[in-house]
């Protein structure tokens, strides 16, 4: 029995402000398809069933587990990965700085998921008390650091984000 | 002046490429190329079964597919079974595995075939393809079933048995038989598993131009891999590089070399003469790699009326799973590592090695040593309750005293060397958790509680871990012209932040700046002769190999600066990349330095110039004096006499809900002892990870195998890792230093210590929390429940009622 070679799909993609254009079947996970044809390799797979959140993307500013999402389902939307979260002149965001300030990281696996996650969350809640910075992380696993300065990088990128603000602000002034 | 970095919390250099998702880990590698393939495995669905028949027609008809491979595919050493790593002379019935089944699987997950296509999902729809005629064999399922023996998961090997073990110093039998007081435990522990978010994989690139295959392997031990890629394909070693990219966290699965696709890539590269890679996915993961923990034991204990132990007599069995391939590490680890910071009078241990139908078992981050924790630690609070003594008491009456070091237990550890500790300071240990954790105030705040109708318990439990094992680990320093330094160590890294450690250490030796230390590691090419990152032995091992190799280099600039200068090497010093005599102006820059010691034959910019043989050396002698060489480098090998003991006790207090038996953490203390801190933010972050690590073991992680050998919960859905929502909110960390003296840094290793007693320190807690024994670990609030019903005389209404 020979098998019919797969349907491919002309699919538009629109991460991080540029458009990449893919030719994928349609069971193209967006993980396989924002790594492999895109070669965006930031985004990790840790478990494929949607669970622990290395995968996470932001799509149309919305954290979103990218293996549980089709590549050609990805078509209208704007995507950001972690590559797109460092500003154009390469400076850290305010999330990826807290996180070096706060030795948020071990083996970096688990990290651009947090990074996606809590960039999304900050935005939602731009002032977390100890508990809104747990429950932000809450559903991503790592194996490395046991949280302690993960937590401690969400309320550090809620400051640095803060002290930008102001600085801009006396700027303005 | 250089600040000094050893000792300083100093970012780390790694986190940049991996906060900015430039990373490279295994998956990442070869992405643009478009002849990379890649590979899919067949897993046996059964535990047990023979092998009648593999039918592969209806795979190559797959749109997509390369090829598939069988072990009748397979010729010469790939043919034979998989190397038997630590051939312990104990293990008289050692087995390990084909990279291909060969007539016959023993685990749900072992490998059966092999496809290569054009991506992952040809590769699995090719896979799902493949027809197998099994028989089916009664599987060998936990430790009960291996010691009945009604079955035997290998026919050569009847009793289940693999190997069994004595170890004594005096004699136990007779010291408890005398002793005032005796006591008998059972305990259990269930399985668990590293569970890194990386799984393991490997990407292969034969290349015939050169006639070299490179291997990118999400590996522990590189030059491992490398060595048993070499034997196996027949290749020379020198055809062989094995490099190891960013790997994204081990805790010991991935020191397990060489795995079938470890083999099976390489081979399928060489013979498509195309890129091939395989990366696994997290079911194959819970299935195809490793696990640990399980062991049952069985504890007999006389003691005097301090609590004094006067005779040990352990016996226990070790669930080594399907295969052997690591040896006895974990089970020899836990029978000496067991002993924790005591001195018992007289210790007897023996263990069996049983066989099962189940995934193999190799070291998962403590290697052992939790459950000999959870057994000393258990039966030191038997004690106490015995007694009516308090905890601390009966363990500051078996403490190994400061002035008693070197301490000799006259039993052999893991490594073949003796047992001896170098250092520690125990009772100052226990005072300061003591302090930490609030353990003299704890009967008032328990009183407290209960006036709340709150129940709460506290526990402690003390460790030692040998660490920085042998045999050697070796680095390489060059100081290149521009003044930059790159180091080079052997073993691997997989998040513990070598690049910055070493860097640290490179810097306060040579005198150079951080900024200018580069550190590579896990790569052949660089550093051939290596072992690899476990045992909480890189800090140690390529710690002071990197010193050394630095004091090399170091030595060797001060010769050729003290010519330039027309000084004494004595009057020189190094700070900042600048080589000056102390007390004048008289300078050289480490890079001029390099320049110097590099003659020269063409001019390739500025500074080389000056290192053209018209400029330097005495025209009467060779340009490269007898016994030098070109080039400003250091290279040198750390090879201790034995291990380094590191320490540390843990203490926590839970809380218990009536009703729900639901167990919550309310405080979490750690003193830890790993001699000097190289960077102590690292080390703390060890710390937490390890505590969390240990939490998930105590509280929620399992292995749930069904009696017919499936493994119920191989997926994150089921198999309960912490989140965050799981772990301690703070952990209260408080550090000892007492330094090694084995090494010229005085370090101790401190990565695995976390993990060491969560098992134990929480049984204490829930122990003290209920009231009755807890004897079985992880343990579930559904599990805590059980034991209330049944250590009750009323019913569950009833006690619940009874403890409002």
């Amino acid at each position: 029995m020979i098998t019919q070679p797969e349907e491919l799909h002309d699919v538009r993609l629109q991460v991080n402000g540029s458009v990449h254009e893919v030719r994928v079947p349609a069971r193209r996970l967006l993980s396989d398809a924002l790594r492999h044809d895109c070669g965006l390799t930031g985004t990790h797979v840790g478990c494929e069933h949607g669970v622990c959140g290395a995968c996470t993307v932001l799509v149309d500013g919305r954290p979103v587990r990218s293996c549980l999402m089709f590549a050609v389902s990805a078509v209208e939307s704007e995507i950001t990965t972690v590559e797109g979260l460092t500003e154009d002149d390469g400076t850290l965001s305010p999330v990826q700085q807290a996180f070096s300030d706060c030795h948020g990281l071990q083996c970096g696996f688990c990290t651009p998921g947090f990074l996606t996650t809590i960039t999304a969350g900050l935005r939602e809640n731009p002032e977390p008390s100890e508990d809104e910075a747990r429950e932000m992380i809450a559903g991503n696993l790592c194996r490395c650091t046991g949280y302690q300065n993960i937590v401690k990088s969400v309320l550090r990128a809620a400051e640095i984000e803060r002290e930008i603000e102001r600085e801009s602000g006396e700027q303005v002034q | 002046m250089t600040t000094k970095m050893f000792g300083a919390k100093v970012p780390r250099v790694e986190d940049q490429r991996f906060l900015r998702g430039q990373g490279r880990y295994v998956d990442d590698l070869l992405t643009d190329d478009p002849r990379l393939l890649h590979s899919a495995v067949l897993r046996s669905p059964h535990a047990h079964a023979r092998i009648l028949d593999i039918d592969v027609s209806d795979v190559l008809d797959v749109e997509g597919v390369v090829a598939v491979w069988t072990w009748d595919d397979l010729t010469g050493p790939m043919a034979e079974p998989l190397p038997l790593l630590i051939p312990h002379p104990t293990l008289t019935h050692g087995r390990t595995q084909y990279a291909l089944a060969k007539g016959e699987v023993n685990y749900v997950g072992e490998a059966i075939a092999f496809v290569v296509a054009v991506d992952r999902y040809v590769a699995e729809d090719a896979v799902s393809r493949i027809r197998v005629d099994y028989e089916y064999l009664e599987p060998v399922v936990g430790i009960p079933a291996a010691r009945a023996a009604r079955t035997a998961v290998h026919p050569d090997v009847p009793d289940n048995v693999g190997a069994r073990m004595t170890q004594e110093n005096g004699d136990a039998r007779a010291a408890i038989a005398a002793a005032p007081h005796t006591l008998s435990l059972d305990l259990d522990i269930e399985r668990s598993a590293c569970t890194p978010m990386e799984g393991r994989g490997t990407v292969a690139r034969w290349d015939p131009d050169t006639s070299r295959l490179t291997v990118w392997s999400s590996t522990q031990t590189s030059t491992g891999v490398r060595g048993c890629v070499a034997a196996k394909l027949g290749l020379d070693l020198a055809k062989v590089d094995v490099i190891t990219p960013d790997v994204g966290g081990g805790f010991g699965v991935k020191v397990v070399h060489p795995w079938p696709e470890e083999l099976l890539v390489p081979l399928a590269s060489m013979t498509l003469g195309r890129p091939v890679k395989f990366t696994e996915d997290r079911r194959e993961h819970f299935i195809s790699s490793a696990h640990e923990r399980a062991q049952e034991h069985h504890v007999e204990v006389g003691f005097d009326d301090d609590g004094r132990v006067l005779g040990l007599d352990v016996e226990f069995w070790h669930d080594h799973g399907a295969y052997t391939p690591y040896g006895l590490i974990v089970p020899i680890i836990t029978s000496t590592q067991l002993l924790g910071p005591y001195k018992p009078q007289s210790y007897r241990v023996t263990f069996e090695s049983v066989y099962t139908n189940t995934v193999i078992v190799t070291p998962y981050r403590g290697a052992g040593r939790p459950q000999g924790c959870f057994v000393m630690e258990r039966t030191m609070d038997a004690i106490a309750a015995y007694l009516g003594k308090d905890r601390t008491e009966v363990r500051s009456a078996n403490f190994i005293q400061p002035d008693e070091f070197p301490y000799e237990h006259g039993l052999v550890f893991q490594d073949g060397r003796e047992l001896t500790y170098d250092s520690g300071d125990y009772p100052a240990s226990l005072a300061k958790l003591k302090e930490l954790v609030g353990w003299d105030e704890f009967e008032d705040f328990r009183a407290e509680m209960a006036a709340q109708g709150r129940r709460v318990g506290i526990g402690l439990a003390c460790y030692v871990e040998g660490t920085g094992v042998g045999p050697y680990e070796g680095a390489h320093v060059h100081i290149e012209t521009s003044g930059k330094v790159k180091a080079s160590i052997g073993l691997t890294t997989q998040g513990q932040g070598h690049q910055t450690a070493f860097a640290q250490i490179v810097a306060d030796t040579l005198g150079v700046r951080f900024e200018d230390v580069e550190v590579v590691t896990g790569d052949t090419r660089k550093m051939p002769y290596s072992v690899g990152t476990f045992a909480s032995r890189a800090a140690v091992m390529s710690g002071s190999a990197v010193h050394l190799a630095a004091l090399r280099a170091k030595e060797k600039a001060l010769r050729i600066a003290a010519e330039a200068l027309e000084a004494a090497e004595d009057d020189l010093e190094i700070a900042d990349g600048v080589v000056s005599v102390k007390g004048t102006d008289a300078s050289i820059d480490l890079g001029t330095v390099a320049v110097l010691s590099n003659p020269l034959r063409y001019a390739f910019d500025e500074a080389s110039k000056a290192a053209t043989q018209f400029r330097v050396g005495d025209p009467g002698k060779p340009p490269v004096a007898e016994g030098d060489e070109p080039g400003l480098e250091g290279k040198d090998f750390y090879s201790p006499p034995r291990s380094t003991f590191a320490n540390g006790m843990h203490a926590v207090i839970v809380e218990t809900d009536p009703d729900t038996a639901e167990i919550t953490i309310l405080k979490y203390a750690v003193v830890h002892d790993c001699g000097h801190l190289i960077n102590p933010m690292i080390v703390e972050g060890q710390i937490h990870g390890g505590v969390a690590q240990g939490v998930g073991g105590a509280l929620y992680e399992r292995m749930a195998y069904d009696e017919s050998g499936q493994l119920l919960n191989a997926s994150f859905m089921d198999f309960l890792m912490p989140y965050v929502t799981e772990v301690p909110t703070t952990i209260d960390i408080d550090h000892l230093e007492t330094p090694s003296p084995l090494n010229p840094l005085g370090i101790k290793g401190a990565g695995e210590a976390g993990v060491i007693p969560s098992a134990a320190v929480f049984a204490a807690a829930i122990e003290d929390a209920e009231g009755f024994p807890i004897t079985a670990m992880p343990i579930s609030p559904s599990e805590l429940f059980a034991l209330r019903l049944e250590h009750a005389d009323l019913p569950a209404e009833a006690l619940s009622e009874e403890t409002r």
